[in-house]
This record gives structure tokens, sequence and C-alpha cells, in this order.
């Protein structure tokens, strides 16, 4: 498909009026030396380029996305709808720059209050905080109101966070990031962490733990009780990264767990879309010792007005505003509309299906861990790596047959790892199809594993040379003065 | 109240494939004294009743003021092909592109995105999208410090001071000198911003050889729809332009989701953060488009690895493509001089206010009011009016002095109205 470069005419797709002041020169020194080197299209052409475009994605609405670790849940239209109102799309974010202009956005206000209010309930911690902007940005905030709480009660030797080896690549990058040494903790052979080894690792200096529960393995950390206890008998403090939370939610909650801080994933646990990569939304949950240290500044309500204040402690601001607004918008109404039984039904539903993946797969491909799973089932495909098919031919295989790629070669701890998580929003025949897809292509790993390595062949293109694509790096189609 | 398919019989079958006997077995992993028993979640309601309740908030809220209201998030015209295509579910149901084969829609994308970003500010390579305008000066900050091994920040009084603070704030735990001004001497860099936070247009030019003179980097803030008139960072000789990407058709949202640009020379390419696209081929020579240099990115290298950022603002980034698609090389112009002529003509009607600015503005000024902005711009609400941004209430000027912007939206009618209103209200 050529580029919309490619595809240029002079043509106009938008005019504007004309300009009912005088005309107005800035002086030439000040001004570019000639316009952007922008396409020039008509708009059918714009439009006929963009659904093209479109049509070489999948996205949830077309297919079935069991990408471990993802939560690529049914995004509702609902949540779409209501994103979409004026009053929401259009609201100018400094009117929370001053107490003057809060009258005028008394309904956005409101929603800030009440999402944090439903979310610190939801996973049992005292206070959440909408504004960080993904995961990782959660994740950092999080970390750096760890530091605060340390910095605050004077522990300067506290330089170290640990990080399970199954752990996202974000939380040792976020504890990195916040100006920590990161000591990894390895899983023993039944995927959970290794209580000897925290143990070894614990001591005076760690300020932190970040853990993911369900783990990346697919797995409840039962000795939660012990680690928590092992932390604070240090005063280290317990974060929990949220990116699994769909299995839990309604279920238990991380503030009952022991954590002290955590991030939620709007994108994952509530709902809202993936948008091919972004934007998402990581608020932060805490528990009462760490509330005077939330970004601010926060939305308070008195005599039923709501307006702003930042906490004493504030480690200041993350965001310029609310973070993104229109997808704590989306939860919000995910949340409204769920209600108490419907949530507690998402980790239930969420949980049979991962179970019932792993039913009907486990004489076909090797579980990666014996256990009962939680929201994802994990499989090694090392037996069928021997026979010189791998975990990616696999993935390709899928592709062709009309369902996303599981995520593949996550976590690092297993081998040759596919890690398949269904979500509750798909349905038994859905997730049938999917099982029969998967053992119609671990036959033809002993029958015709050529037709696997070649796969993909019903995409626009097969795959792709990286090698070639990092050695040469043209990431941009620059003008012609730079080309 | 839910989106879950199954019914009874499903979860009976799926039960007894698995070979239990209720849900409630799935979860004996969990020790018995955590499980929850009750929380404070109220009971769902329906479609219906979600639209009902959140169309009632969203009318609390004021989107019908004359606004001239601006400090770095602009009210700009977007033309609805742009909600359109982007809310093709196709593209925003889709999750990151790590299988390029079924994503090359989100990938070519990604490219094209890259590309004209390039174009519009004159740099080399882009990455494919940052959280927002703040954290993408945070982001420029640590990457100057990877390039130049110093940890001395210089930030002009040019900066939008929320971006100052978000640095501040972001930069908390690590080892960084942040000091005001525009003295490269040991910096990694010097971050400046234009047009400035009041609207202030300046060259940079000779600032970035000062800072390459003493070996820190130039980080330029720009504002995207400027760029249809003002001279780019890669002109100036900046080596990080950084930008607030809402102005390029992404609706004021009450703060997001935006968009956060950061573009760079190509000698500092392995040190940027985010996700890169680039292009190459299958075996049968098809053209085609991949993530690249993922060893920066955190899946790979964890703790070692250029930045935490994992989900970006893809779909924002699609938005901005698909707006300067459609406004085109001169759209793009034609908004950037009417934001301009429109700002210079309500300026020509303040003559009771004193301008703060010492140099030439783009579309946005700063003026002294003979009384206190707050209390001007408070009682000009009434009116129908939002008279722009009191500088007070963001720690960047006096009690009286007061920010203005003027977008493509406003007519010359409600600026000779709104002029007249506010010299009444600021000088009675």
């Amino acid at each position: 498909m050529q580029l919309i470069f490619e595809k240029c005419r002079q043509r106009r797709a938008i005019t504007f009026d004309a300009i009912d002041v005088p005309e107005a020169v800035l002086p030439a020194e000040l001004c570019r030396a000639s316009l952007a080197e922008l396409p020039e299209l008509s708009e059918i052409d714009v439009v006929r380029h963009f659904t093209h475009l479109s049509q070489r994605n999948v996205g949830v609405d077309c297919h079935f996305y069991p990408l471990g670790s993802c939560t690529m849940k049914y995004n509702p239209k609902l949540a779409e709808a209501v994103a979409a109102y004026p009053g929401f799309s259009w609201l100018h974010p400094h009117l929370a720059s001053l107490p003057a202009y809060h009258a005028k956005c008394q309904g956005a206000l409101e929603v800030v209050y009440e999402l944090e209010r439903l979310l610190a309930e939801i996973a049992g911690m005292k206070a959440a905080c909408i504004k960080p902007m993904a995961g990782a940005h959660g994740e950092l905030t999080g970390v750096l109101l760890i530091a605060a709480y340390h910095r605050d009660k004077g522990h300067a030797h506290k330089d170290t966070i640990l990080v399970p080896d199954s752990a996202h690549g974000t939380n040792p990058a976020s504890a990195a990031i916040a100006g920590y040494k990161v000591v990894e903790v390895p899983s023993n052979s039944d995927g959970l962490t290794d209580l000897d080894k925290l143990r070894a690792a614990m001591n005076d200096n760690v300020a932190g733990i970040m853990l993911t529960c369900p783990n990346t393995h697919g797995l409840f950390e039962t000795n939660i009780a012990e680690i928590a206890r092992m932390a604070h008998e240090v005063d280290a403090l317990l974060y929990y990264d949220g990116a699994n939370l769909n299995a839990i939610v309604g279920q238990c909650r991380p503030g009952d767990l022991g954590f002290d801080v955590m991030h939620y994933n709007l994108h994952k646990t509530f709902g809202t879309p993936h948008g091919m990569g972004g934007p998402g939304s990581g608020p932060v949950g805490v528990s009462e010792r760490l509330l005077p240290y939330l970004p601010g500044p926060r939305v308070v309500k008195r005599d039923g007005h709501f307006s702003l204040e930042t906490p004493e402690k504030s480690i200041g601001r993350m965001t310029a505003f609310f973070g993104n607004f229109l997808i704590a918008l989306r939860a919000y109404a995910y949340i409204l509309h769920l209600g108490d039984a419907g949530l507690r039904d998402v980790g239930r539903m969420a949980v049979l299906n991962a179970n019932y993946v792993l039913a009907r797969l486990k004489d076909a491909y090797k579980p990666a861990f014996p256990a009962t799973v939680m929201h994802e089932c994990l499989f090694t495909a090392s037996p069928q790596a021997e026979k010189g098919v791998h975990a990616i031919d696999i993935a390709k295989a899928l592709i062709d047959r009309g369902y996303h790629a599981p995520t593949i070669y996550f976590p690092l701890t297993v081998k040759e790892c596919l890690m398949i998580e269904p979500t509750e929003t798909e349905s038994k025949e859905t997730l049938d199809a999917f099982c029969d897809a998967m053992i119609e292509i671990a036959r033809l790993v002993d029958e015709d594993p050529e037709s696997l390595r070649a796969a993909p062949r019903s995409t626009p293109v097969g795959r792709l040379d990286e090698v070639k694509a990092a050695k040469e790096l043209n990431c941009a189609r620059l003008s012609p003065h730079l080309a | 109240m839910s989106w879950i398919p199954a019914t009874d019989a499903d979860r009976a079958a799926m039960l007894a494939a698995v070979g239990v006997r209720s849900v409630e077995e799935l979860f004996a992993a969990i020790p018995p004294g955590l499980r929850m028993e009750t929380w404070d979640v109220p009971a769902g309601i329906s479609e219906m009743a979600v639209r009902e309740k959140l169309g009632r908030m969203s009318v609390r809220n004021d989107v019908c003021s004359t606004s001239f209201l601006g400090g770095g998030y602009y009210d700009h015209f977007i033309p609805a092909a742009v909600d359109y295509l982007t809310g093709r579910s196709e593209f925003y149901t889709a999750y990151t592109p790590y299988q390029p084969e079924c994503s090359q829609g989100t990938l070519q994308a990604i490219y094209e995105y890259q590309s004209v970003i390039c174009r519009l500010t004159d740099m080399e390579f882009t990455n494919a999208s940052l959280y927002d305008g703040g954290t993408a000066v945070f982001e420029a900050a640590a990457m100057a410090l990877r390039v130049t091994r110093r940890n001395k920040v210089v930030v002009d009084d040019s900066v939008n001071p929320l971006y100052r603070r978000m640095l501040e704030t972001h930069a908390a735990n690590l080892d960084i000198e942040l000091v005001s001004g525009r003295d490269p001497a040991d910096a990694a860099c010097v971050i400046v911003q234009n047009p400035g936070f009041l609207g202030t247009v300046r060259d940079f030019t000779a600032l970035g050889e000062q800072c390459h003179a003493a070996g820190a980097l130039l980080i330029v803030s720009v504002y995207p729809v400027s760029l249809g008139m003002l001279k780019t960072p890669g002109a100036m000789g900046a080596d990080i332009a950084v930008a607030e990407g809402q102005s390029l058709g992404l609706p004021l949202a009450f703060g997001g989701p935006y968009l956060g640009i950061l573009a760079t020379r190509k000698e500092h390419v392995r040190k940027m953060p985010g996700r890169i696209v680039g292009m190459t081929e299958d075996k049968e020579g098809r053209r085609g488009f991949v993530l690249t240099l993922q060893a920066r990115e955190q899946h790979i290298r964890r703790e070692k690895a250029m930045s935490n950022i994992c989900s970006n603002q893809a779909l924002c980034a699609l938005r901005a493509l698909v707006h300067l698609s459609l406004l085109g090389k001169h759209g793009l112009a034609e908004v950037a001089a009417a934001c301009h002529a429109k700002a210079e003509y309500l300026k020509s009607k303040l003559g009771f206010a004193r301008l703060l600015n010492d140099g030439p503005t783009f579309n946005e000024f700063a003026v002294q009011l003979p009384k206190n902005a707050t209390e001007v711009a408070s009682a000009l609400t009434s009116q129908g009016y939002l008279a722009g941004l009191p500088l007070k209430s963001v720690g960047a000027g006096g009690d009286n002095d007061l920010l203005i912007a003027v977008t493509e939206k406003r007519t010359r009618e409600e600026m000779d109205r709104f002029a007249a209103a506010l010299e009444e209200v600021a000088c009675s």
C-alpha cells in the first residue's frame, strides 16, 4: 500500500473562511523558511487511505485477542458514547487552575472524585488518584510515593527495590527511573516468588517490593501474607502491579492483602480501549500511610461543591491536570454499569475461561506450571521447539486462522512461552474454536511443520526482516531538504 | 448488568471440563482469611441510566462560553473526519503492534505520523508518542543526561510552569541539578519554549550555538500549530524538539488524553525513549513496517532501559496524522496565519491594558490589567466569556496579569464585544 505522501495531488480537503481581520506578519527571521511538506489530498482520498489502513489491522471488535498479560477484553460502546459528550470532550483543563473557574467544571470534578472513591473501594485502598497516564506512569508515581515516605521518615539508607524475575519489564525500569537500585528475586519451580530467596534479599536497605498478583505465571502468590509481613518488618512498602487485577476483582483486594501502594490499568481491568498501544490510564491507589504524599492537586468535596487541594507533603505534579481524563471517564461508565454483582462476575468468569482453555489444551501443549491458574494460562512450546516449530511459528499460524497471537516469549522465566488470557468477555463457542485451532496446529507440528514456519500467509505481508529495519533505520519520509 | 456472554449452561459445561464443582474452587489459592466479603460498590445501572447520569454531569461543565483561555492548551477546529476515522474500531480496539503482519495499519500510520512530525519540526527522528507535553520535557531532559553524562538541567522561564513542576516531580529522586536560566556551562541541556509561556516568539539559534560550544544540548518545546508559520526547532539547531500535541486534532478533554511529541537528530536516536517504527520488507520483497530499536525499551532492557514507557498515546498520534493530512501543507499555514492575525487584532483593541511581552507574539499574549485579573475573569464568566488565564494561578505573574489566547475559531465580532466587556469590567 502506498504511503500517504505518495498519493499527494495538491488537492485540498479542508478550506477555511477568509480571515476577517487585517493580515499580520512576523519578522522573517522568526518564520520558517518554507512550509512543512504535509500531505495534500481531497477529503475522500484521506478517508479511503485511513480506512484501508484500518483494514490492515486487527482489533478486539473483529477478532479474539488472547494476549496474555494484556487483558484484551471487549471495549463497551457505552464508554465511547459518554466520552464523546461535548460537556466533557470540549472542556478546557485550565478551568481547574483557579477557584473562580471551578463552578464551570463541577461535573468533571465530580467524575474525578467519584471514580477515585470507587477505585479505592474496589482495591481496598484508602484513596486513589487518576492522574498517571499509563501503567508504567502509575508505577513511577507509586515508587516516587515510596521514596517520599522514606525521605520523610529519614530512611536515607533505603536504596533498593526488590522485583521478582517474572515481573513486567516496566517494574525494574520504573524503579530505576525513580533512582533505586533494582535487585531481582527468583521464582521457585512452582512459579511463585521464592520465599527463601526473598528472605535472603530482604534487609534494612530495601525501600519496597513490587509484586504482580496473580503473578505473570497466572498464579496467585499464596504466601502473600508472609511476604507482606517480611516487608513491613523492615518498613519496606509493598507495591501492587495492577496488570492482573482482572483475575481477582470482586474476590479479594490488594489493600486487604497488605499492599501499601498500587496502580490500576484502566485499559485492562476496566474495559477502556488499548488504542493501538495507548492512551491507557494508570491510576494509583494508596493506603493511609501514603495519603499525605499523593500527587496534587486533588479533588475534594465540601458542602456539595467540588474544589482542588494539594496534599501537605505531595510529591508534586505527575500530570498537568487529570491525566487521560476521557479514559478515566470511560472506566467510570464501566463501573457504574457493572456495579457490585457485575464486577464480582468479571473475576469469576475471567478465571473460569482461563482454566477452561487450560483444560482443553493441556494434552496438546505442556502447561508451564501444574497448578490451577487464575486469569491466564501459560504453556511452554519447548516440546514443539525440539521438533523445529517455535512459539513464534505457533503465534503466526494462529494469525492465519483468524486469531491474534497470544503473548510469546514472556515472562522470561518460561522457555518458548505461550501466554493465553481469554478474559471474561469471550463466549464458550469462541474459546472452543480457538482451542480447536491450537490443537490443529499442535497436530501440524508433526504432520506439516513447514506450513507453520511459513505462516502467516493470509496477511498483507509475511514475516518481516527486523534486522534490515534496525540496520537501515528508515523511520520517516523526511522533507526533501533533509532527506 | 454485564458484557459477559456466558450462560448458566456454558458455565456448567466449562466447570465440568475443568473438573471442579464451582468457580469458588478455582480461587482456592487465595488464603480464606484474605477473601473479600463486602465492599461499598453500588449495584449496577442500565446503559440508559448511565448515559442519563453522565449526561447530566456533562452539562454542569461550561463548553459554551466564548473562550480566550489557552496557557498551553488550545481550542482549535477539528475536521469531522478525524473523529470518524480514528473511531474505527480496527484502530482503537487494537493492541501495540507486536505482531507486525496483522498490525500493518497501525505501523504504517505511525511511520506516517513520524514523517509528518519530522517535516513539521525539521528533525530527523521521532518516536511513536509519549504521554503529553510535560512528560516529553522530562524524557528529553533524561535523554540529555544520557547523551552528555552530565547532571545539570537548565530550564528557561519561557517554559510552561506546569512542565517545570512535572520535571521537578519526575526527577525528584534522581541525581539532577535543576537550575533556572539559559546558561549552558556544564549543563546537560538548556530547555526553552517557543512561543514562550507568555506568548513571546524568539529565535534560539544563537543559544543553540552557545549550547553546542559548551557541550550541552538545546531542547526546544514548541506549539505545533505555530510551526505553520514559525521557525522550526530543527532550523534553530535544536538537538531535541518536544511538544504538547493537543493542538493537532485533539479535543481539550479536561486535560487528556493528549500527545507527547519528542523528535531528535540521528546521532541521538539510540538514546531516545519510546517506540519507533521502521520500514523494511518481507521475503517476497513487499514493503512493511515493524517496531525497531527495541533494545532501548523496558520489555528487553528492564532496569537499564532508556525509559519505563510502555503504553503510549498511539491513537492520539493517529489523530494528529489524520488532522494534518486533512489540513495539508497550506491548511496548517492558513490556521497559523489566522491565529496570529486575530490575536494581533485583539491586542490592538486592548489599549487600556499594559502588554507584558518584550517581543512579537504568535496567538497568545499577556497583559497587566488595571484590576485583579482573577476578579475580572470571574466577573466576565457571567457574561459568557472565559477571559483567559490569570497568571497568578499558575505562579507565572502578578495579581493583575492575564494571559489571553486567540485561535482561528474566534471571530472579529466576538473579539470586539469581548474587548469592550473586558475594558468595562477592568477599568470601572
